[in-house]
């Protein structure tokens, strides 16, 4: 995490949630430019943008339109060699499986995993041009150990470490990583909307006794995204207080 | 026109993917020269940065040889 990250580009996705911010003052910290990737809260990709300018650029990027994903890698090749790809744009669709419509558990597969897979995609062709790349995906706690109410979104979470460790197989030999985060339980906008006995189930499993902060995940996504971690692929870094021991 | 291409495959061979250059032929398919799937992409995209010609993966599906990808770079600039 140093001066190794100067001209190269990270996008991240779902850039203006807890998690999201924090990767994206870590990696400008680690001197990449940032592509603060946005759904729906242009407001506050405009606040980050300027907070971490000329480091950053927002760019709407619903992970479930294909035409914008392929749209935001373009711009972000614009802006430089993109080396560094955060998935993290997520959606929980929590309910309990008898209570859960189709629907809601396709659009919670289509943001949390279908999403990584299309900007994995995009992403890859600049890579293999560099013969350099980090990928890195947030997944969660849950897809390890399981939650009530969070079918869809474990599921989806456990599909992206399928992918993390497929993806990391193929391409390991281009110089390119892949690897997944698992955060426990963070405090942000999305895990405001968990049932309440869910939150504190979760909070409660972490031997730390408390809640992860974001910037202890961003922390771990950095060092994934550093050179220094060149060895490291196909693995899945916890950062939840110790609840999967 | 295939004598041009055939000397670029054979450099971006021997500088990108360590092919002795005595090995590359018109009739040499990928798999002997020790190319597997991922690297015929990536010598794709070399090959479009130095000729500006962009095959698609449907373009790649019939690739075995390297007059297939001459070909098939033949095929992009007409």
């Amino acid at each position: 995490m140093s001066a190794a990250g100067a001209g190269t580009v990270a996008i991240v996705s779902g850039a203006t949630g807890a998690i999201g911010a924090a990767t994206c003052r870590a990696l400008a910290a680690a001197g990449h430019h940032v592509v603060i990737g946005f759904r729906s809260d242009a407001d506050g990709a405009t606040v980050l943008e300027r907070e971490l300018a000329p480091h950053a650029t927002a760019v709407a990027l619903d992970v479930t339109d294909g035409e914008q994903v392929d749209a935001c890698v373009e711009r972000a090749q614009e802006l430089g060699t993109v080396a560094v790809l955060v998935n993290n744009a997520g959606m929980t669709g929590d309910d309990l499986l008898l209570r859960l419509e189709p629907e809601r558990f396709d659009l919670t597969l289509a943001t949390n995993l279908r999403g990584a897979y299309l900007l994995s995609r995009a992403v890859l062709r600049p890579m293999l041009r560099a013969r350099h790349g980090r990928i890195i995906n947030v997944s969660s706690i849950v897809a390890l150990r399981g939650n009530a109410g969070q079918v869809a979104y474990a599921a989806a979470k456990a599909g992206l470490l399928g992918l993390t460790r497929s993806l990391a197989r193929e391409v390991a030999r281009k110089g390119i990583t892949v690897n997944a985060v698992a955060p426990g339980f963070v405090e942000s906008a999305m895990t405001a909307e968990l049932p309440a006995e869910a939150r504190e189930a979760l909070i409660a499993s972490a031997p730390i006794g408390r809640a992860v902060l974001a910037d202890e995940v961003a922390h771990a996504i950095a060092h994934l995204a550093s050179h220094g971690a060149a060895a490291t692929t196909g693995a899945v870094l916890t950062v939840d207080g110790g609840a999967a021991i | 026109m295939s004598d041009d291409l055939l000397t670029t495959f054979t450099e971006l061979l021997v500088s990108d993917f360590g092919v002795p250059a005595e090995e590359v032929s018109a009739g040499a398919t990928f798999e002997a020269l020790g190319l597997d799937s991922l690297d015929i992409v990536e010598l794709t995209l070399a090959l479009e940065d130095r000729t500006g010609v962009k095959l698609g993966d449907e373009d790649l599906e019939q690739v075995r040889t390297v007059q297939d990808a001459i070909d098939k770079v033949r095929e992009r600039q007409a």
